[in-house]
């Protein structure tokens, strides 16, 4: 069989055709200098192209025309072509990407042209364990993990999702595809409705937190699956970030502590005068020393805060600390 | 430093040993639109060659109305629309068979209203925003379903506030880009959560001032683009500190051969050099010509077009 070391143009199996050099339109933009063997392959790929030839030929270099550029999109699509129309060996293709994805995992064809061959097989027995190989050299694959949330819904493969998910924290806490991975498996089955769910995945998050604080994933998480009921209402969850707040403290945390007042000034009417000083206060401490780069947004925050909830009389600037003008304990009337 | 970086550009594809310009021709089209565009912001558009470039467009347009990467490359909508984006520049969009190229996107648009990105069938938020800024630059947003395709951008929106590629993929800034891009275009940048995801965003600032394109990733110039301008699009670019980011994208210059690389010290290309210029764009530099957060286009060409896309206070 043909010899891959060969230049084509000197391999006998492809004397009878000729090849197409490229073409840059009636006024060449620019010189290009080719390295040989990328001029040769892609010459006789055009030929083919042009002949529209449908041979084994044609599909073998496709296969050198890959290794070249496996992001030219045109050279997959007419590999699609040949394999359907010279109906070739499924499986045998599956092989192929597995190799080729190995090699290049960060492509956009080559996921797809796996994901075509999984649907004409209508097989993802592979699937998950191929995609875990690839996420365990690297584990935010962004492809990787598309291909993964696409064959597990297709193929209803939730089951042992969760456990994979939580592996993948052990190995690495601030992996941030894996907890939007976790937010997908949960959301497609149980839901976050259920209160055992929903504690269950706080109680898990607060523990994520102890481990490595300063984790941004996590923090995003835990608030991503209780803004909707709102962050306040979560029983003893003040309490627990508090308490986080002497041993574990960051700026995330005190992002999520303003957050978490935020919420509460919205559901409640009491304690508003003492919970908005305190919002104000870490509003301009992180503003000022904890999380300055990000100041104009702190600064923000407290802005709005002190607009919607100060009450009408109170003369405070923006930065002013949380001392307020009269007793905590007395009801003070809500501005609107 | 820019006529370094107009001087890079311009010889571009001219040097000896440009195996990575051959490796790259799968998506010429877009290599030159991130050229053009980035001499024009630079006030240099004139030294690249109009005719050359306009009949080379011409020849990749295929019967479907759809252009190609290249001459002999296959259709697809990411090279359609930096066709149609190159041809604004040169006021020549009829270049190319515009009712064609309609045709060919609107037949791009699936039952549940995202977009394919050619034949093959990927689907991507890439590829919605795409489609609508093709039809926005012609004047034929009418050609879609609207309110399909706001269906499926909408619910690629994700619970930190950010977008993925397709329905629960996880939010990445450049994704963010196209889906707030796309929103902008139709209308409805309302439905963004601005306060939510503007967190999200300035989230990415990293120490160095660089910006990532998600959480524990290191910073890229490009995320200067696709970070900065969609906060310019939600209202809230303030939220970055400027002058840190400006450091690090300055940094990426190579003050050598001009142009700018993914991070400092790396090599350049046209891509980062485009992102890296329009990102010093939107943060107010002077010499730069004002750059358009929807589109990626100069300002002052949109004016021509009458194209004014939504932004948040």
């Amino acid at each position: 069989s043909e010899d891959p070391k060969q230049l084509i143009q000197d391999r006998k199996e492809w004397a009878d055709l000729e090849p197409v050099p490229q073409d840059d339109g009636p006024n060449p933009v620019v010189k290009i200098a080719y390295s040989d063997k990328f001029t040769d392959v892609y010459d006789y790929f055009r030929a083919l192209l042009k002949n529209d030839e449908k041979s084994d030929r044609a599909l073998l270099l496709t296969a050198e025309a890959i290794e070249l550029n496996a992001a030219n999109y045109t050279v997959w699509h007419y590999r699609r072509v040949l394999l359907q129309a010279l109906e070739k060996d499924l499986r045998e293709e599956m092989r192929y990407i597995t190799a080729i994805i190995e090699d290049q995992p960060k492509n956009y064809q080559v996921w797809h042209h796996r994901r075509m061959v999984v649907e004409w097989l209508n097989d993802p027995s592979e699937e998950l364990e191929f995609i875990a190989e690839i996420l365990s050299q690297d584990a935010k694959n962004y492809h990787a993990w598309q291909h993964r949330q696409w064959v597990i819904k297709e193929y209803k493969l939730w089951d042992s999702e969760l456990e994979y998910v939580e592996q993948l924290l052990e190995e690495d806490v601030r992996n941030n595809s894996a907890w939007n991975q976790r937010h997908y498996i949960i959301s497609h089955t149980t839901g976050y409705s259920d209160p055992a769910i929903l504690n269950r995945e706080v109680q898990y998050s607060l523990k994520q937190i102890k481990k490595a604080p300063h984790n941004e994933s996590v923090w995003n998480y835990l608030k991503g699956i209780l803004q909707d009921l709102g962050l306040s209402s979560h029983p003893g969850l003040l309490e627990q970030i508090l308490e986080l707040k002497e041993t574990h403290c960051s700026p995330y945390l005190l992002g999520f502590l303003v957050d978490i007042y935020e919420d509460f000034l919205e559901n409640t009417l009491e304690h508003h005068e003492e919970v908005l000083s305190k919002a104000l206060e870490l509003c301009e401490l992180l503003a000022r020393e904890k999380d300055t780069i990000r100041r104009e947004y702190w600064s923000y925050v407290g802005r709005s805060l002190q607009t919607k909830y100060g009450s009408s009389d109170s003369s405070t600037t923006t930065s002013a600390p949380g001392s307020d003008s009269g007793s905590v304990h007395q009801e003070t009337p809500c501005s609107s | 430093m820019l006529d370094k970086h107009a001087d890079y550009i311009a010889a571009y594809g001219s040097k000896k040993d440009d195996y990575e310009y051959t490796l790259s021709e799968y998506l010429r089209m877009s290599g030159i639109y991130w050229g053009l565009t980035v001499m024009d912001l630079m006030g240099q558009l004139t030294r690249m060659n109009q005719q050359e470039i306009s009949d080379f467009i011409k020849s990749c347009q295929h019967d479907c109305g759809g252009v190609s990467a290249s001459i002999g490359h296959d259709p697809h909508v990411l090279y359609t629309l930096s066709a149609v984006q190159i041809l604004s520049l040169y006021d020549n969009v009829n270049v190319l068979d515009v009712d064609k190229v309609v045709e060919y996107v609107r037949g791009l648009q699936q039952e549940d209203g995202s977009f394919a990105g050619d034949k093959w069938g990927e689907i991507d938020t890439r590829f919605s925003f795409c489609a609508v800024a093709t039809l926005a630059l012609l004047g034929r947003l009418d050609a879609i379903n609207m309110d399909k395709a706001v269906e499926f951008v909408l619910s690629c929106m994700n619970f930190d506030g950010g977008f993925g590629c397709r329905p629960g993929s996880e939010s990445h800034a450049g994704q963010i880009y196209c889906c707030t891009g796309f929103l902008s275009i139709a209308g409805q940048l309302h439905q963004v959560n601005a306060d939510l995801l503007g967190w999200w965003l300035c989230e990415r600032q990293l120490p160095s001032g660089g910006l990532n394109g998600r959480p524990e990733k290191l910073p890229d110039v490009c995320y200067s683009w696709w970070v900065l301008a969609s906060l310019k699009i939600i209202g809230r670019i303030h939220w970055i500190d400027k002058s840190k980011l400006r450091s690090f994208i300055l940094a990426c210059q190579d003050e050598e051969t001009g142009g700018f690389a993914d991070r400092p010290g790396d090599m350049v290309d046209p891509f980062h050099t485009l992102f890296g210029v329009a990102g010093l764009s939107l943060l107010g530099e002077g010499q730069i010509k004002d750059v358009n957060p929807v589109l990626c286009m100069p300002e002052d060409v949109l004016e021509r077009l009458g194209l004014h896309p939504d932004l948040l206070s």
